[in-house]
């Protein structure tokens, strides 16, 4: 059972999207309910039995051959980190389907059915222990992201499902160019000569890939991942296709799918090529920094409620990178923590839009305000979510973006360290400082985008929460049933940005009989969607212990192996092959010394190794 | 060896040779249960000859005289069954492609059978030759038999580019169309012939033979001399005409929009083929083992090429001509499938960009004689060949299944049918038709090469061979063409698995053969089974490109599959150091 559990995690929603599109219509909510919730709980009791002593290690490991004359395999396995992805997808998976009983009332199985292939895609992607299956779940997420968006989404949805299919489709294949490549190299240096994906064989070989080629993959990669994170310059997609995908699209591509984009760099990105990524990780902060800030000043100008949630996701994920960018122990915690809680609440902030959308189909700020006086319990999950989602201390947002930002503020000894520390004076005691290129500066300039977040998500809910009560015309007390859908009709390629503030339905079909069945205020299902959500939130910002044990083995490896590259020292960009990094395995036990040892090799005045106060690494910059 | 010996080595020619005679009779038949009876002699045949190859037609394991003295000893096998399991599908999409009309008067007694306006006996009989040609085209050792291997594949398709259209109907402008179709394809292919019988002639006045595996023997001891070069690369060029390359490949869309859908899915896999199987087989005679790229030296004071033992590429001009071939193919295929609307040249312009997919690998060359799948470009572009073969044929079976009749029209006679045109047609075909709408839509989507379906584990050996060869830059390209290519197959995607049914086209009707769904069905079943377990076949593709190097320091490797000395391998046992 454990060896073939994961297995049974991609296969068993695969089964039951097959079933949902044979059953008769009316059961296809259900059916899919079931699979999800089966699905659900097969993975809780997968965390159950999972070893939460060993996270670093790969768990329920197992291997069935696929196509082994290319060497390729369904290797699958999970540790720490991608057991909470897991998780997270898996809870993900009946809430989405709870979450559009009622707004999805047309073409109900081919829905649930592609819902379900989703989920079995993303499933993959994190289970993957074979870089084939890795891309392959990778882009098959693409397919029933493009169908959702494309059936169910709102006005634009046609151009917007293109435009994410075609962003990610053509960054996936330059990325994969650039696997293909790490796999040559590890086929090269095999005994056999033959070609194999397994990624624990791939990272063992990648450890001494040239630095000039080092460069390229990074570059191909990250044209992949960075599309899907979205990084700032690559970021176009998401806005377009967040406003225009159904809820439970929303929900999927905040929660999980933009995770895949940060997951890839964690997993795949760092480990082949962490001296490139060391190298080359203050540009990345910086425009993950550009992202943040920008994200956040077009978040403050937005009069569509989905639209700036979708903004604020190229803000967020901006920190998760900021935070794997600094690479020491915390920034990497607090980015991958950032993943798990950005999920959350993003996604129950869409949930809660979905929620209001069903209820007066619009998503215009002028058109709704102060909710409160109408729907007291959304409001309430609104204004806990918003908290979340900037970051208030004792909420899930704020432990992770904290430590985002605490990472790049120590990772400093480089020249960020050099600008900084230069003011500090000798013996003044700043703990914790770690190697890394990036500095006070950089967490200074991100701590900006928390600034900006708070003040659009707080006028959000000044707005849409408190104030005036205003609601959209024929949206009284009791004038639900007056609501005319005409822009649905005219509305199938019309460009033009008015149109997705334009009231319209989701779908061809509409869901004008169904809405007005709805309560004022949110009912039993709504509420019990978002009530695990919020204790969620909750609970990792009270007690984030757990789950911070449970990433820390993954993280302290990645961190070794950032490390390990040596590259935090100020080193020329090329490095001659005998400097290379050494495998993974070999990762001494105490590796901060190793580090400061070579500093001190290679600068004889420098502090003795160990000393891990500021001022001793500031004496360098001297 | 004498012609006794050669003839036990082509039993599956000699089956396929008899049922084309045999079919030209039936086909002549007063009854027409007998006339009916040449789909499926044919189909037989077929299947027999796949039996035959598999029988009878070495494997690179086994050595006899016959496969020692072939530059890829293990092709002929592969590439029989390979064309034998297409074939079948094919067979079962042409069905009734000519004499339908005609067929159902005489069904109806408005009309007597007449011999001498009934195509379908030279129809299937000449689908034969073209696939009899293709199996010699697997086989071939000599230039002369690659020359006529070549034609005999090619000289049938005209004909059944031109009757295709004649006979399915009389609109006239369709019929038309067909005929121009036929006579371009003609004029082009015989340029295109002239220019490899040029080349071929040009290669056999350097070396002095025609023999495929002498004149690679010469090469690899006396170097290319420029009179084998030009030689080579003019045999090339003609046979990118057969493969659809650019800059040969302007009668590409023409013809497969003037042809009938069957006709055109059997145009996009036997010519493409056999142009694969000679360049592939010309390329060998070269060898892959000149200096890579970059290192080469200007050709000595004599004007040679001269082979060496680290190099790993083809001779630099051939390699850049490749080069530059291939990634133009790919992009203008690609960029001009974009801007099609008819179904048809979409697939005409996407089967032009596979092409130069496929040309990467065979640029890249079998690598290493020991090596690994995944670094043999020749066994990537053989097992390219088979999924293309399916899943292509897979998006035409639905051209061909959906049919309307054109009703308003004013010369459209009572009981004809014409092909749907535009992609527009296709729309909401999953909801109309959903077993030709998932067929489209998998087969698209393989074509595309979107994990997990079988295009993508068909290019992805194309990808880690060019990537094994260092043909970083040309990886690119082929990425990015791939991602061009996904904005026209995910048009088709969209059209038929998410779009309502446009009510403003005509209704279609589908097709009252039902083999042809059967062929479409079988084809989207092949992509998917070929995906879990395409194995077998890749295990069998990279046997098949087993290269017998003539070259001194490979001696050895090739020393296994050739015990009885052959005079090439009497000069490299002479010249070995």
């Amino acid at each position: 059972m454990a060896e073939s559990i994961l297995i049974l995690l991609i296969l068993l929603p695969l089964a039951f999207a097959a079933f949902t599109s044979w059953m008769p219509r009316r059961h296809a909510p259900t059916v899919a309910l079931l699979g999800t919730s089966i699905a659900l709980v097969l993975g809780v009791y997968a965390a159950f039995i999972f070893d939460w002593n060993i996270t670093g290690r790969y768990q329920f490991e197992n291997t069935v051959e696929w196509l082994p004359a290319l060497g390729i395999s369904l290797k699958v396995g999970v540790d720490g980190v991608s057991m909470l992805l897991l998780l997270l997808t898996l809870l993900l998976g009946p809430v989405c389907v709870l979450a559009s009983l009622t707004a999805i009332t047309d073409r109900v199985r081919t829905y649930y059915a592609w819902l379900l292939v989703l989920q079995a895609a993303m499933t993959g992607v994190f289970v993957a222990r074979d870089l084939i299956l890795f891309y392959t779940c990778f882009e098959f997420t693409l397919i029933p992201m493009y169908i959702l968006i494309s059936l169910f989404g709102s006005t634009n949805r046609r151009k917007a499902a293109i435009k994410f299919f075609l962003y990610t489709f053509t960054g996936s294949i330059i990325a994969l160019a650039g696997l293909v490549y790490v796999a040559w190299h590890a086929s090269e240096h095999a005994v056999s000569g033959g070609w194999t994906f397994d990624l624990d064989r791939l990272m063992i070989a990648a450890a001494d890939l040239p630095p000039s080629a080092q460069g390229w993959v990074l570059a191909a990669l990250l044209l992949g991942f960075a599309v899907k994170v979205p990084l700032f310059p690559l970021h176009t997609w998401l806005p377009l296709a967040h406003t225009e995908a159904p809820t439970a699209g929303s929900v999927i591509l905040a929660g999980v799918l933009l995770k895949l984009g940060t997951y890839g760099i964690y997993r795949l990105a760092i480990p082949f090529v962490p001296a490139a990524f060391a190298e080359f990780a203050p540009y990345l902060a910086a425009l993950s920094i550009v992202g943040i800030v920008y994200g956040g000043l077009i978040c403050w100008v937005q009069t569509d409620i989905k639209k700036l949630v979708a903004y604020s996701s190229v803000a967020h994920l901006g920190f998760c990178v900021l935070g794997m960018t600094a690479g020491n122990e915390i920034g990497l915690s607090g980015s991958v923590l950032y993943m798990i809680n950005h999920g959350l609440s993003t996604g129950a902030l869409f949930l809660l839009i979905g929620m209001v959308y069903e209820r007066y189909h619009t998503r215009d700020m002028g058109q709704l305000g102060g909710l409160a006086a109408k729907m007291p319990v959304w409001s309430t999950f609104m204004v806990f979510f918003v908290m979340s989602s900037v970051g208030l201390p004792g909420l899930n947002g704020f432990i992770s973006e904290f430590m985002c930002l605490l990472g790049a503020f120590q990772s400093a000894d480089g020249w960020g360290m050099g600008l900084w520390g230069s003011a500090a004076p000798e013996g003044v005691f700043l703990p914790g400082s770690t190697p890394g290129l990036l500095g006070p500066w950089y967490a200074a300039l991100a701590g900006v985008g928390m600034i900006v977040a708070a003040i659009y998500l707080l006028q959000l809910t000044g707005k849409v929460v408190w104030g005036p009560l205003v609601e959209p015309a024929g949206h009284g007390d009791g004038a639900h049933h007056g609501h005319q859908h005409t822009a649905h009709e005219a509305g199938h390629d019309a460009p033009g940005a008015h149109n997705t503030l334009h009231p319209a339905s989701p779908s061809p079909a509409g869901n004008q009989q169904r809405h007005s069945n709805l309560p004022a205020d949110l009912n039993a299902r709504e509420i019990g969607i978002l009530v695990p959500l919020a204790a969620l939130c909750l609970f990792l910002g009270v007690y984030p212990k757990p789950s911070l044990v449970a990433i820390s083995g993954s993280v302290k490896q990645t961190a070794a192996i950032m490390r390990e590259a040596g590259v935090f020292s100020k080193r020329p960009a090329t490095l001659p092959p005998a400097e290379q990094p050494t495998p993974v395995e070999a990762t001494p036990s105490a590796p901060r010394e190793a580090q400061s040892g070579a500093q001190a090799a290679a600068k004889p005045s420098e502090a003795p190794p160990g000393a891990v106060t500021l001022s001793g690494h500031g004496g360098m910059s001297r | 060896m004498t012609i006794a010996d050669r003839l036990s080595f082509l039993w599956p020619e000699i089956i396929l040779f008899g049922a084309t005679c045999g079919v030209m009779m039936l086909g002549l038949s007063k009854h027409r249960s007998t006339r009916k009876l040449c789909a499926p002699v044919s189909g037989i045949a077929l299947i027999a000859a796949g039996v035959a190859a598999w029988l009878t037609t070495p494997g690179p394991d086994t050595v006899t005289a016959q496969t020692g003295q072939l530059l890829f000893p293990g092709l002929a096998l592969y590439g029989k069954g390979m064309i034998a399991v297409v074939g079948v599908l094919m067979l079962l999409l042409v069905a009734g492609t000519v004499d339908r009309a005609d067929e159902e008067h005489i069904a109806a007694r408005r009309a007597r059978f007449n011999p001498l306006s009934s195509n379908r006996a030279e129809f299937y009989s000449f689908f034969l030759f073209s696939l009899t040609g293709l199996m010699l085209c697997a086989g071939a050792d000599d230039l002369i038999w690659l020359f006529l291997a070549l034609e005999l594949t090619s000289l049938p398709t005209y004909i059944m580019v031109t009757m295709s259209g004649a006979s399915a109907g009389s609109w006239m402008a369709w019929r038309n169309k067909s005929q121009e179709a036929g006579v371009k394809y003609f004029f082009l292919g015989a340029l295109g012939a002239a220019v490899f019988l040029y080349g071929f002639a040009l290669i056999y006045g350097g070396t002095g033979s025609t023999n495929l595996n002498e004149i690679s023997d010469h090469i690899a001891h006396q170097g290319l001399n420029s009179l084998t070069m030009t030689g080579l690369l003019l045999a090339l060029a003609g046979l990118g005409f057969k493969v659809a390359a650019v800059p040969m490949h302007f009668y590409t869309a023409d013809v497969y929009e003037g042809a009938a859908a069957p006709v055109s899915a059997f145009l996009a896999f036997t010519p493409k083929t056999a142009g694969f199987l000679g360049i592939i087989l010309l390329c060998g005679c070269m060898g892959w083992n000149y200096p890579p790229h970059g290192l080469a030296e200007a050709p000595s004071a004599a004007g040679l090429w001269s082979p060496d033992p680290a190099g790993n590429s083809l001779p630099e001009p051939i390699r850049l001509m490749l080069w530059v071939i291939a990634a133009l193919t790919m992009t203008v295929g690609n960029v001009l499938a974009i801007l099609q609307n008819s179904i048809k040249r979409l697939l005409a312009y996407s089967s032009i960009a596979h092409s130069g997919y496929m040309l990467v690998g065979v640029m890249v060359g079998p690598g290493a004689a020991d090596g690994p799948f995944g670094k043999n470009g020749v066994a990537a572009v053989l097992f390219y060949l088979f999924c293309y073969g399916v899943m292509n044929l897979g998006a035409f079976a639905v051209v061909a299944v959906l049919e309307r009749t054109p009703g308003r029209l004013a010369d459209a006679q009572p009981g004809e049918v014409h092909e749907i045109e535009s992609i527009d047609e296709l729309r909401g075909l999953c909801r109309t038709r959903p077993l030709l709408g998932w067929v489209m839509a998998i087969c698209s989507l393989s074509l595309l090469g979107l994990p997990p379906l079988v295009g993508f584990f068909a290019k992805a050996p194309l990808f880690t061979s060019a990537i094994s060869a260092g043909e970083i830059t040309l990886v690119v390209v082929l990425g990015i063409n791939s991602a061009i290519a996904a904005y026209y197959y995910l048009r088709l995607v969209r059209c038929v698995m998410l779009e309502d049914p446009d009510p403003a086209s005509p209704p279609t009707n589908e097709s009252p053969f039902g083999s042809r769904r059967l062929a479409g069905v079988l084809s989207a079943a092949g992509v998917l089974v070929l995906a879990v377990g395409g194995n077998a076949v890749m295990r069998t593709a990279h046997h098949a490109a087993a290269y017998r190097a003539a070259d001194a320091t490979d001696a050895r490797h090739a020393d296994l599959h050739r015990p009885d000395p052959s005079p090439g391998q009497a000069r490299a046992a002479t010249d070995a150091p």
